[in-house]
């Protein structure tokens, strides 16, 4: 049985709700150990060897050592806790933010000083989908 | 002799503004007009010289991580460290706390039914530290003590708006029954529309925004009913931290009125607002 929610049509948002947290609560605690400076080194130093200590699905693994900021989103990654592998990377928010929705660094950037993305057309699923065929 | 509450600061928490200060950026181009907005707040908070802020705010996956999640949270230390969030502690000042005014705080708003965590140990993040920035620029040690307030909005759902703002109120009991002449301000952090995550990052509404503002100084009840998946909606995923705002508003007079108002996009990802309104009694 699949819940549905009344968040669940707004357009490229994952909430980190109680689906989300059982899946992805290893894969976020492997995150949290990155608040420690020995723990960071650890990782960069040796990835695989360091997520060996963490009970990761094979695509949650996948996700983490590929960077995929989006599909870390999608096996229950919480951007709080997945932002800190970017920080590790010398990544900001901004970058990640830019990477998940598709765009280059320098786009992202010009919409946000633009006034950011609006939310016509962002609301719902279907309006986002509409949007997109015209 | 009794403490009171003469003001309440809304104040978004945007780290990259913290990064900015830290190195020393707050004059380039693109961070100057946000920042050209909080010298007058600075100088209104000086001026009215608060003993201690209670600041509402949330952790980041700093102090707290998935394996225990407090809805509400009450730090009750003398002092809180500044917590490595995965890039090095900030290079601010430690927090001082004010245990006595804090436990009777849990106390009280425990004895009026609202179920607080109570916190002996937690290190502060940005969500604390980068208000306490904006508003008091960079001291070698904080003017005032500092209550630490979590709400939790990470893990959802959040407590609502309607129950954050009654939230508010009990403080506002608990600070009135204090037998100590206490000048307390507090903040709500967090805001405005924002989202980190998924492809609809960046989103920003003003026009959302514009109206809250407006609405949390003259109707903050009708603030109290927008639920959280109209906040995600509206104002981006993040943009639910602004139920915090609402334990800020309840916690000051119906007639509190707005003294200061800075909203600027954008600050990262983000819309940053920081307000000021001032109970008229405390005037």
């Amino acid at each position: 049985m699949t819940r549905t929610n009344d968040y669940d049509d707004i357009p490229g948002t994952y909430v980190y709700d109680s689906e989300r947290g059982r899946m992805g609560y290893a894969l976020n605690m492997f995150c949290m150990s990155l608040n420690k400076a020995d723990n960071r080194k650890a990782f960069k130093a040796n990835e695989a060897a360091y997520l060996d200590r963490y009970k990761l699905t094979a695509e949650q693994r996948r996700a983490v050592l590929e960077r995929d900021w989006l599909g870390m989103l999608k096996v229950g990654g919480n951007i709080y806790y997945t932002i800190k592998i970017a920080f590790c990377d010398g990544l900001t928010f901004q970058d990640v933010a830019g990477m998940m929705s598709g765009v280059s660094k320098e786009a992202y950037a010009q919409m946000m000083l633009a006034g950011g993305r609006s939310p016509e057309g962002n609301r719902y699923k279907a309006t986002a989908d509409a949007a997109e065929k015209k | 002799m009794m403490a009171k509450i003469v003001a309440g600061i809304a104040c978004s928490h945007v780290p990259a503004i913290g990064v900015a200060m830290d190195k020393g950026q707050t004059a380039t181009p693109y961070w100057e007009p946000l920042f050209k907005g909080y010298q007058a707040a600075r100088e209104w908070l000086a001026a009215s010289a608060p003993d201690v802020a209670i600041v509402v705010y949330n952790d980041h996956a700093s102090a707290f991580s998935l394996e225990i999640i407090p809805t509400f949270l009450i730090g009750v230390a003398d002092k809180f460290p500044i917590a490595d969030e995965g890039f090095g502690p900030r290079p601010v000042p430690e927090v001082e706390g004010h245990p006595r005014l804090a436990w009777h705080l849990a106390e009280s708003l425990i004895l009026d039914e609202f179920d607080m965590t109570i916190a002996n140990e937690m290190p502060v993040d940005h969500g604390l530290t980068v208000p306490l920035s904006i508003t008091c620029g960079q001291p070698s040690a904080w003017p005032f003590k500092v209550i630490p307030l979590c709400v939790n909005v990470v893990q959802y759902p959040p407590p609502t708006g309607a129950r954050c703002f009654k939230l508010g109120r009990a403080i506002a009991k608990a600070v009135r029954a204090y037998q100590e002449d206490l000048r307390v301000v507090i903040y709500g952090t967090g805001g405005m529309s924002h989202q980190l995550q998924g492809e609809r990052a960046g989103l920003i509404n003003r026009p959302f925004d514009t109206a809250f503002l407006d609405k949390l100084t003259k109707d903050p009840m009708s603030l109290t009913t927008i639920s959280h998946t109209e906040y995600m909606r509206e104002a981006g995923s993040e943009g639910v931290e602004m139920v915090m705002w609402h334990v800020m508003r309840g916690a000051l007079d119906d007639d509190a009125a707005e003294v200061y108002r800075h909203y600027h996009v954008p600050a990262s990802n983000t819309a940053a607002a920081l307000m000021i309104l001032e109970n008229r009694s405390a005037a």
